[in-house]
């Protein structure tokens, strides 16, 4: 890797909601923009490369959307990539603008772009048409209950129960009550959600995210660049994938490498960012996490990929309140992807905020201290992982 | 003012070709009422649903191996929510290793009372044995056969 770091300078992202019926969908791309390219002090003259963060098309029911984004992010005369890896696309857009910084073919990229998630009829039936047409279309598959099968597994490996579920939804809904950007923000109890309709078991309504619209922006930019406008930044010192192969019933069985209640992958792409960040022990080197956990579940098998514990040990830590804001190592302090959830940009926030937290400007729910923060973005089921290293 | 909205509907027809490992697979379900995987040389592995090729070797499989009827559950979930062109609920589906197998095949799980979720899931659990049931009429699809508790 070169010597020249690459910074994050201007964030922008919507107040998320069901809905945005003020605002077209290049309106919501362009509203994201415009806060980051204000928040990087910069004209849109200074962009020379887009990185277009779009999930699957029929999402936002618009073939294609980046060319009616293309507007939006002021990309005339300018490089554009559209990045998409499902729930992962954030989280490789923001490492595709840094590969544009890092290889020194660009000193200024913008990355952005935004999801009108409420506007699907059902995201499930979407989502179903990602699984194979050959073997697996003809079953209902679709995320949720992918994931439900995942926290069957992981109740069956490591004793996490019902309760221990709800207790994530509990956390990340008090956290998410302090971010005026999260869309669910109503805080709950265990009983509250003990009690919310069963979805796919193990899975409850109030396990699930929410279905949100609205924006994400970041611009990076390289270390000269910064230092020549003198402007403020944070730095991205450890970025890295990882995929799993594609059959969810290779990830059990016979001594699979990667079992489907973990999220192996995830833990390489995390191993790959902290050997380049220079982190040797991510549980007292890291202050702060933002861990893309779509649903409750999914929080327990991401902390213990980010090697803050042994497998299964998660569940205990965070009984405990290790995880909370105010406790040892606050996950999701945002509210995290189980409180907001507009796919394209969803885990590119979990890089905003992760920045904010290290920049001293998360507000209300502001980590104490945090100069080292990670990322996480997962897509698709189980193929695509990214995870970052953001640090003061 | 007063804000409007559009509605769009997306309706499109696929016509899919399966290729030859699959269409092999399903013609043996159809006519037999058999389930067979593919076996990786380098690796011995018997994959199933069955795969032309290794995902871990890149090789293309050699040989066809019948697996099942017998098996256990892997994984389970099930499904009380109605979704959109998805099947109305309640319904359990998951993974089963089939014996002779060493990756698991989704189906529906069919003789089991979903209507108290706690009861059924405990009858669904994790490692419990299973037999593959195939339908008198059977067309050459995954929708040919389910499983049952042994």
């Amino acid at each position: 890797m070169t010597s020249e770091r690459v910074g994050i300078i201007g964030i922008g992202q919507s107040a998320f909601t069901a809905r945005r019926d003020d605002a077209s969908y290049p309106d919501l791309v362009r509203e994201a923009v415009v806060i980051a390219m204000n928040d990087a002090g910069l004209e849109l003259d200074d962009i020379q490369a887009v990185v277009y963060s779009l999930s699957p098309d029929a999402m936002v029911g618009i073939g294609n959307a980046e060319r009616s984004g293309v507007d939006a992010v002021g990309a005339r005369n300018k490089r554009f990539l559209r990045i998409n890896t499902g729930g992962a696309t954030g989280i490789s857009s923001v490492a595709a603008a840094y590969y544009h910084v890092a290889s020194g073919a660009c000193d200024v990229v913008l990355t952005a772009g935004a999801d009108k998630v409420g506007e699907c009829g059902d995201s499930q039936t979407v989502l179903n048409k990602i699984w194979d047409p050959t073997y697996e279309r003809q079953l209902p598959l679709g995320t949720i209950n992918m994931l439900g099968m995942s926290a069957i597994r992981y109740m069956d490996f490591y004793g996490m129960t019902e309760e221990d579920m709800a207790r994530v939804t509990v956390k990340n809904r008090r956290q998410a009550a302090l971010n005026p950007n999260a869309h669910l923000r109503r805080i709950v109890s265990i009983d509250d959600v003990l009690a919310s309709r069963y979805i796919a078991w193990p899975v409850k309504l109030m396990d699930c995210c929410p279905q949100s619209s609205g924006g994400g922006a970041m611009v990076l930019a390289s270390e000269r660049f910064i230092r020549e406008r003198k402007l403020d930044a944070v730095w991205i010192t450890g970025l890295a994938h990882c995929s799993e192969s594609y059959w969810l019933g290779d990830r059990m069985g016979k001594n699979p490498e990667a079992d489907h209640a973990d999220a192996f992958a995830l833990g390489r792409s995390l191993q790959r960012a902290y050997k380049m960040a220079g982190i040797t022990d991510p549980g007292s080197q890291v202050h702060v996490a933002e861990l893309y956990a779509p649903f409750s579940n999914t929080e327990y098998h991401s902390i213990d990929a980010a090697g803050f514990c042994k497998r299964g040990e998660s569940i205990a830590m965070l009984r405990e309140g290790q995880f909370e804001l105010g406790g040892r190592l606050p996950v999701n302090p945002s509210g995290g992807t189980l409180c907001t959830n507009a796919i394209a940009v969803t885990a590119m926030i979990r890089v905003a905020e992760v920045a904010l937290q290290v920049w001293g400007r998360a507000g209300g729910h502001q980590v104490k201290g945090a100069r080292v923060g990670i990322a996480s973005g997962n897509g698709g089921d189980h193929q695509f992982f990214g995870a970052m290293v953001v640090e003061a | 003012m007063e804000l409007m909205s559009r509605q769009e509907t997306w309706n499109i027809t696929y016509t899919h070709a399966l290729g030859e490992t699959a269409s092999w697979f399903y013609t043996q379900i159809r006519d037999n009422a058999k389930i067979h995987g593919r076996r990786c040389a380098k690796t011995g592995r018997v994959l199933v649903p069955p795969r032309s090729f290794s995902d871990q070797t890149l090789q293309p499989t050699t040989e066809w191996v019948e697996v099942g009827p017998g098996g256990r559950i892997e994984t389970f979930t099930i499904v009380y929510e109605q979704f959109q062109n998805l099947p109305d609920p309640p319904y359990a589906f998951g993974y089963v290793l089939l014996d002779g197998a060493d990756t698991a095949l989704g189906g529906y799980f069919k003789g089991v009372d979903l209507t108290d979720p706690a009861k059924a899931a405990a009858k669904l659990k994790i490692g419990t044995r299973i037999v593959t049931k195939f339908a008198e009429k059977r067309t050459g699809d995954v929708l040919d056969f389910w499983y049952e508790i042994a």
